[in-house]
């Protein structure tokens, strides 16, 4: 899990998750349990579906703004480590 | 507020000595209260002088003219750090100011600082702010509730005439009643979150908190209305809550919601992890029909009566002090006029398990845009995932990790459909059992919390008893639903206590009535001694 997070933890740390993400999960053994055939899911409490805005010329954020931000920054481009390697 | 505003628009008072009030009372008080992360005194004394210019000129002015507000430090503002209370944006200042900022300088607003909150708004304490907590104005000992725990503590201190909080599963309601003020989590939809740093998408909503229910209305106006770069923003026109404030009660259906407002024994809080009784004997839907019948006045016209039913299973842990403010509530909306009767919702019990799979779902998407390439902390690695893993780890703090990770398993292959699949079913369910009250009633009542304000420390070893600070306030994120914390009274260690009062979407205007007669009717003591 810790590696699809991308977090690392430390024995100790993942000893004491583990115990309180169980006690979290015992909650969700309420929901579990219940019996919800036929019932469907919302993952929205909307009635909105594929929002469109008119496709027109509008201002965006400004570049230089947005890179003076980022970490590192090379040619007007973000700046990363070297994508290959091993997984961590 | 609303005289302040008057005063100022007038020319009797100047705005900037509205202001300087307000940021002496902050350098009086809040380095022992932290309410605020970054006070912008700067920028805030030439936008009160702009706003002096303004009534000098004799220029058209906002609503808001001259008021000083703070925003929750997880709304974007352009060029001014926006943390989240967290190290991975510490520094950080955004490219552009959230919709709701726009909307608050357009209506005249001074924007006098950024407040704490939980780390990323995770949390019911501001505990989680890796900057340190925030202290609670009634009692320094005491936490004011979170995530917008800045927020609450800033209005009730009188370091601002209003302020904006964000509101997942109660982070506006929970420290509003914590703090003896006034806080609004509107319709899903009624605000934009453009430039809100998301935390639950599905679930979060900005609103605001004041010291009363017409300011509250106010602000609400300000910010609220269809916003095309939030696509879900609600088309329509903006409600106008301030509108209804004299409307009264008489008449109105008021539900009082059997399954939050408790047993009245207060053992089970923090005694087993298994806190919601009986939920599993929910599963047979007939049972909602079988608590048709305790609808409508003739059956449990009373908090009283209802408690002593033992047909309905709610959620423990309601404090006793906190009911007898509740019925006493009621007991005032009764003495207005409402017809008041008992309702039944059986899946409000399920709300908090529900949302403990839903929002740390969302939230470990949302947070996966952390990772040191664009924006905030970076620590270096030998690869671009070394880079990932070393800053999330060395950014976040451990209740966020805690929540990616909750998240992360809920959404995992092989537990998807018994989690979080299960878990937008229950919000289905919600919706469907909460439409079907409110064919019966107008507004649903209930407390907004479980307790007054708690002391530091008192939950942080047990994520599950600081979650329930919330079950009470969860159903409505999960629904959409709007809905109000209003003061009423202290509870027995003369702390504040809230009411909240629910309604169906883009009920707003009947809630903020309803809430304007509980004010009326509240016992003053709560806020008593404190500055507004």
């Amino acid at each position: 899990m810790a590696t699809l997070a991308r977090l690392r933890f430390s024995d100790e740390e993942l000893d004491e998750l583990a115990s309180q993400l169980s006690g979290v999960l015992a909650h969700a053994a309420d929901v579990d349990a219940f019996d919800l055939s036929g019932v469907a899911p919302t993952s929205h409490p909307q009635p909105l579906a594929n929002v469109m805005r008119p496709d027109e010329l509008a201002e965006s954020l400004d570049r230089a703004e947005v890179l003076a931000a980022a970490p590192s920054v090379v040619d007007g481009q973000f700046q990363v480590p070297p994508l290959l390697g091993d997984e961590p | 507020m609303r005289e302040l505003a008057a005063a100022i628009a007038a020319g009797e008072r100047s705005a900037v000595s509205v202001l300087e009030e307000h940021l002496a009372r902050i350098e009086e008080r809040d380095g022992e209260l932290r309410a605020f992360n970054l006070v912008m005194a700067d920028q805030a004394l030439a936008e009160a002088a702009s706003v002096d210019a303004a009534v000098q000129r004799g220029d058209e002015l906002g609503p808001l003219a001259g008021i000083p507000v703070a925003l929750k430090d997880n709304l974007c503002t352009r060029g001014v750090p926006t943390t989240c209370s967290s190290r991975m944006l510490a520094g950080w200042r955004p490219p552009y100011d959230a919709t709701v900022v726009q909307r608050l300088r357009a209506a005249g607003a001074v924007i006098i600082g950024k407040t704490n909150l939980d780390e990323f708004a995770m949390g019911s304490s501001t505990e989680n702010s890796a900057f340190g907590p925030t202290r609670n104005p009634h009692d320094p000992s005491r936490v004011p509730g979170g995530s917008s725990g800045g927020s609450a503590a800033a209005v009730a201190a009188g370091f601002s005439a209003l302020a904006l909080g964000s509101d997942t599963g109660g982070s506006i309601r929970q420290p509003a009643a914590l703090c003896g003020v006034v806080g609004v989590k509107p319709t899903y939809g009624a605000v934009s979150r453009y430039g809100l740093v998301a935390f639950a998408s599905s679930l979060d909503q900005i609103g605001p908190l004041a010291a009363t229910v017409a300011d509250a209305a106010l602000c609400y106006e300000a910010i609220a209305g269809h916003d095309p770069r939030d696509s879900t923003s609600l088309p329509g026109s903006a409600l106008r809550p301030s509108s209804a404030l004299d409307g009264g009660v008489r008449g109105l259906r008021v539900g009082v919601l059997a399954e939050l407002c408790g047993s009245s024994s207060s053992a089970a809080l923090g005694s087993s992890a298994r806190t919601l009784a009986g939920a599993s004997e929910f599963g047979d839907r007939s049972v909602l029909a079988g608590n048709e019948a305790m609808r409508g006045p003739s059956v449990a016209s009373s908090a009283d009566a209802m408690r002593g039913n033992g047909a309905v299973r709610g959620v423990e842990g309601i404090a006793d002090d906190v009911l007898a403010r509740l019925d006493q509530a009621v007991a005032a909306l009764r003495d207005a006029g409402a017809v008041v009767s008992t309702v039944s919702v059986p899946s409000a019990v399920l709300g908090l398990s529900a949302y403990y799979l839903i929002a740390p779902a969302e939230a470990s998407s949302n947070l996966a845009r952390f990772d040191g390439v664009r924006y905030g902390l970076r620590v270096s690695g030998a690869t671009a995932a070394e880079m990932n893993v070393a800053t999330r780890t060395a950014g976040f703090g451990a209740e966020v990790k805690r929540r990616i990770m909750l998240g992360t398993y809920a959404l995992s292959a092989g537990y998807y459909d018994a989690f979080y699949g299960k878990a937008l079913r229950v919000r289905t369910l919600m919706l469907e059992e909460f439409a079907a009250a409110y064919d019966d009633v107008d507004v649903l009542i209930c407390p907004t919390a479980p307790t007054t304000a708690f002391e530091f420390g008192a939950k942080t070893a047990d994520p599950m008893l600081m979650y329930l600070s919330d079950v009470c306030t969860i159903p409505s994120n999960l629904t959409g639903h709007p809905a109000v914390s209003v003061p009423f009274g202290s509870g027995a260690d003369g702390l504040p206590v809230g009411v909240q009062v629910m309604g169906p979407a883009l009920s707003e205007e009947r809630l903020f009535s309803v809430a304007a007669v509980l004010e009326r009717a509240a016992p003053g003591a709560a806020s008593e001694g404190l500055e507004k």
